[in-house]
This record gives structure tokens, C-alpha cells and sequence, in this order.
């Protein structure tokens, strides 16, 4: 039976490591990461996994190491956050083209510079074409059950593709929540032992990471594109299991007192809990306004997405990233290509909040939203705006 | 250049990987060579092997019919001429390459 703890996020997310039974861990500590990498080194040092820990000297090894182990067939795992995660920027895209199925947990975190250690998500803004499956959590008990979760949908025959599991630095992986711990019997009747598709072996050799000349290229990446697209029905396939086994259930887009909504917010990760509580507080005055959380990210989930919209008649879009350069930030432009692709005109106002660890409030929420409604009303066109810029 | 794939995606093994070990066995790098190829003169020789141990390529191998020298290999060698610079003797130079004997053996001598 589980049992209900409190826990710091981090430590949760280990344990889930723990109980997925890993076989490597290959990391390297970064702030807000470091506790997720630290625990584990203490389980395996206590001996209470069974797994090699490898303590590279960089990101960049630490991921060219989990590419080793995962090629060998061992159940793999590693943690990151912005400079250490940019640094692994090359290896990203090699494990996806290579199918490997490398579980990792973001810390997400701001990039330098300034240097700055805290929450945003500039830096997996700058990882969203590496061709990973990657979730978003918006609290303990998620980053607990998403870890897990990613296991099995990672090492699915159908997919076979490194996946990562994106939380909020400090905001998440900092905060001791309440949540349930399952024990071992109930993980290992969700997630059976790793069972690799193909794996380095000397007595059946092959060859893996060769050169794709250009007679080759473009079809391996379509391929790649394929089994990425293609793992979406199983994400879904594996979070149904996932409520059968263990109560809780997912979706790859979550809906807040939407269905009478004239205007959502749309947001990811962690800040999706204070938009609710933005939200209820709202809606006691009188205003229809709702709130729709990506959990999905890659693959996006398209159809889900368009159906959680329906019927509103404005999106605000919070964006915790910049993209220089280009009229809105990376979630908005996404969404907006989206919605032009479907031929909807859904009016979008597009906000830049939270940057670098800046609080975003619920007086914030409600800020934005009077902006947003100004705008829709008058019919301009659509805009970014840096929330709290002081001038 | 290609215009078109050489396999369809869905044939493709995963991750593109090769169900066999060594193929890079047979990769023609000596076909990146340009117009000249290094030749040992054997009067000069000493059977030093350097050529062996610095030829990044593998383009030389012990002569298994002539004891103690090397012999060279133009399906690998893509003339970078570090053999030329390195052998104490300058007992290897360059030879300009005939399109016709570009893939035959032009072996030492």
C-alpha cells in the first residue's frame, strides 16, 4: 500500500528512480537539481540500489554516459538544469535519434546571464526540437508519478525514445509536499523490467550511432518524427494504466473551470496552481474565466489542446521564456501557429512572467487579465508583454 | 549530392543502427583522395614502421610478402601525407595518381 509522506520534490523524484529500479545514474549536480542527484547518490552508496552512479566531470559526459548505458540495456536515468542541460545540448539529439530510452528530470531554471539560479524555463525553451517526449508537472505528487510514468513510456516498444519530465526549480524541487509514496510491489506491477528493443552485446554485435549520409539522413529523422508523433497514444495508453494501478489520473491537457469560460489562461508547470486559486477567486466575482495546464509538451497534443479551447473567446498565454527577436514568446508562437493552421481566430494575449525567479502572483493573474480583456475588447492586434519590467 | 533516400523510413533499422560490427570496415575513404598518393621507396626503408603507427587511416599494414616493410592500402589512404612528413628517411613521396589506377593496388614499389 502507498503511504502518505511528506517530502522535499526532489527527494520524490530520486525515490522514483529508486523504484523504477534504475540501473545507471550518470550525473552531475546543478543547482536546483542537486538534491535529485545527491539522494541517489546516498541510496546507492547505502546500498539501497542496486546501480551503478557515475560521477561525471561535466553535463556533457554525464549524458554522453547514460547514451553508453542505455545502449548496453541498462534502465538509465539523469538530472539537469539550465547550463548543465545546455551543456548536454549536442548529446540531446543523438540519444533521440538513436532511441534510447533515457529518462531525465529538469530542474527548469533560468539561463545565464546574469547568472541566475533560479526558476524559469529558458532552458528547456532552448531544448524543444531534441526530439524527446517531455512532460511539464505541476507539483509533488506529479513529479513522482510523471517520473515514473516516463519509464514506461520511454522503453515502450512503440516509442523507444529518451523522454524527460520537466519541474519547476526551487518552486517544485525545493518544497516538501504531502503525497503518496507507492511501494515497491505496486511499481514493479506497473513498470516491468527494462526490455530493450536492441542493446550492445558481443556475442550478437551491431553497430550503433553510425553516419547518415544524405542519402540516409532525411529518413532517419523521419523516422524518429514518426515514433515521436506516434507516442502520443501511447503516453496516453501508459497514464490509464498508470490510474488503474495507482488511482491518479492524467491527461495530456488539464481544464480548470473551463466549460463556461470566455477567457483562459493557458500556462505549464507549477504556475498552473496559482491560476487556479487566481481563478476561483475570480469566479466568486463573477468573471467567466478558466485555466488550461499543458502536461504534454512533446509530442504536443494537438486535438486535446483545440478541444480544451473550444468555445472561449480569448487565451491568455503565460510564457516563462523569452524568444528574442520574434513577436511572442515560445509557447505563445506554438499555439498561434496552431490555431492559424486550423483556420480559428481566437484572439491570443501573450505575457512573459516569471523570469529569473520573479514571483508571479495572484494579483498578477488578475493584472493580466483585465490588460488581456482591454485588448480583446478593443480588437487590436495581438501582443507580448514582459509582466513587471520596472521602467 | 542525393536527391532521393536510399531506403524507405520504415526499413530503416532502429535509430539507424547497422546489424553487424566493424562496417566502417568498408567504407572507401581512400576514395576522398585527391590527385597524388605517398610511395615508399624500399632502397631508402629502414622498416622502421613509422608509417604504420602514424597514418591516421590504417593505410599501411605489414607487407606479409616482403618481411619487415609496409605495404600500402588505397582503399583507405586519403592522402594527408602525414607518412611523407614523419618517415625519417624520406623514404615516401608523392606520386601523381592516374584516373585509371586510382582504385588499383599501386601498391610500394
Amino acid at each position: 500500500m502507498a503511504r502518505r509522506v511528506g517530502l522535499e520534490v526532489s527527494l520524490a523524484c530520486a525515490e522514483a528512480a529508486k523504484l523504477a529500479n534504475v540501473d545507471v545514474v550518470a550525473a552531475y549536480p546543478i543547482t536546483p537539481q542537486t538534491h535529485i542527484v545527491e539522494h541517489l547518490a546516498e541510496l546507492v552508496a547505502d546500498g539501497h540500489l542496486d546501480a551503478e552512479f557515475v560521477p561525471v566531470e561535466s553535463e556533457h559526459s554525464a549524458m554522453s554516459a547514460c547514451l553508453g548505458s542505455s545502449a548496453a540495456g541498462a534502465r538509465t536515468f539523469t538530472s539537469s538544469s539550465s547550463q548543465g542541460l545546455a551543456l548536454m545540448h549536442e548529446i540531446l539529439f543523438i540519444a533521440s535519434a538513436m532511441r534510447l530510452p533515457i529518462v531525465m528530470a529538469v530542474a527548469n531554471r533560468a539561463l545565464s546571464g546574469p547568472l541566475n539560479i533560479w526558476n524559469d524555463h529558458s532552458d528547456i525553451m532552448a531544448e524543444r526540437d531534441i526530439g524527446w517526449v517531455q512532460t511539464f508537472a505541476e507539483n509533488g505528487q506529479e513529479v513522482l508519478d510523471l517520473t515514473l510514468h516516463a519509464f514506461k513510456v520511454a522503453e515502450d516498444a512503440r516509442v523507444c525514445l529518451p523522454m524527460i519530465v520537466n519541474m519547476d526549480g526551487f518552486l517544485l524541487t525545493h518544497v516538501i509536499e504531502p503525497m503518496y509514496m507507492p511501494d515497491q510491489s505496486e511499481v514493479d506491477a506497473y513498470l516491468p523490467a527494462f526490455a530493450p528493443q536492441q542493446r550492445l552485446d558481443i556475442a550478437k554485435p551491431i553497430s550503433m550511432g553510425m553516419v547518415g549520409m544524405p542519402e540516409v539522413y532525411t529518413e532517419a529523422k523521419k523516422a524518429s518524427l514518426e515514433a515521436l508523433l506516434g507516442s502520443y497514444e501511447v503516453v496516453k495508453e501508459h497514464w490509464a494504466g498508470f490510474a488503474k494501478q495507482f488511482g491518479r489520473s492524467y491527461k495530456p491537457i488539464e481544464s480548470y473551470r473551463a466549460e463556461d469560460a470566455e477567457v483562459l489562461f493557458v500556462t505549464m508547470g507549477s504556475l498552473g496552481e496559482t491560476c487556479m486559486t487566481a481563478i476561483d477567486e475570480l469566479r466568486e466575482q463573477g468573471v467567466k474565466v478558466g485555466s488550461v495546464r499543458i502536461r504534454l509538451w512533446r509530442p504536443f497534443p494537438v486535438e486535446d489542446f483545440l478541444a480544451a479551447i473550444k468555445g472561449a473567446k480569448g487565451l491568455i498565454v503565460i510564457d516563462r521564456a523569452l524568444s528574442p527577436g520574434v513577436p511572442t514568446g515560445p509557447v505563445a508562437t506554438e499555439l498561434m501557429s496552431l490555431l492559424y493552421a486550423k483556420g480559428l481566430k481566437v484572439p491570443v494575449h501573450n505575457f512573459v512572467a516569471g523570469l529569473g525567479g520573479r514571483d508571479v502572483t495572484r494579483a498578477d493573474f488578475k493584472k493580466m487579465l483585465d490588460k488581456a480583456r482591454e485588448a480583446f475588447a478593443a480588437g487590436g492586434e495581438m501582443t507580448c508583454e514582459m509582466v513587471g519590467v520596472k521602467e | 549530392m542525393a536527391d532521393e533516400g536510399l531506403v524507405p523510413w520504415r526499413q530503416l533499422a532502429l535509430g539507424c543502427a547497422m546489424p553487424e560490427a566493424g562496417s566502417a570496415k568498408r567504407f572507401n575513404t581512400g576514395d576522398w583522395r585527391g590527385r597524388r598518393y605517398p610511395v615508399t621507396d624500399r632502397e631508402k626503408c629502414i622498416k622502421c614502421g613509422l608509417c604504420w603507427i602514424v597514418c591516421p587511416d590504417m593505410a599501411y599494414l605489414p607487407d606479409e610478402g616482403a618481411q619487415g616493410f609496409y605495404k600500402w592500402d588505397s582503399y583507405y589512404c586519403k592522402g594527408c601525407g602525414i607518412c611523407i612528413a614523419e618517415c625519417p628517411k624520406q623514404a615516401i613521396d608523392w606520386r601523381e595518381e592516374k584516373e585509371e589506377d586510382k582504385y588499383g593496388p599501386a601498391c610500394g614499389s
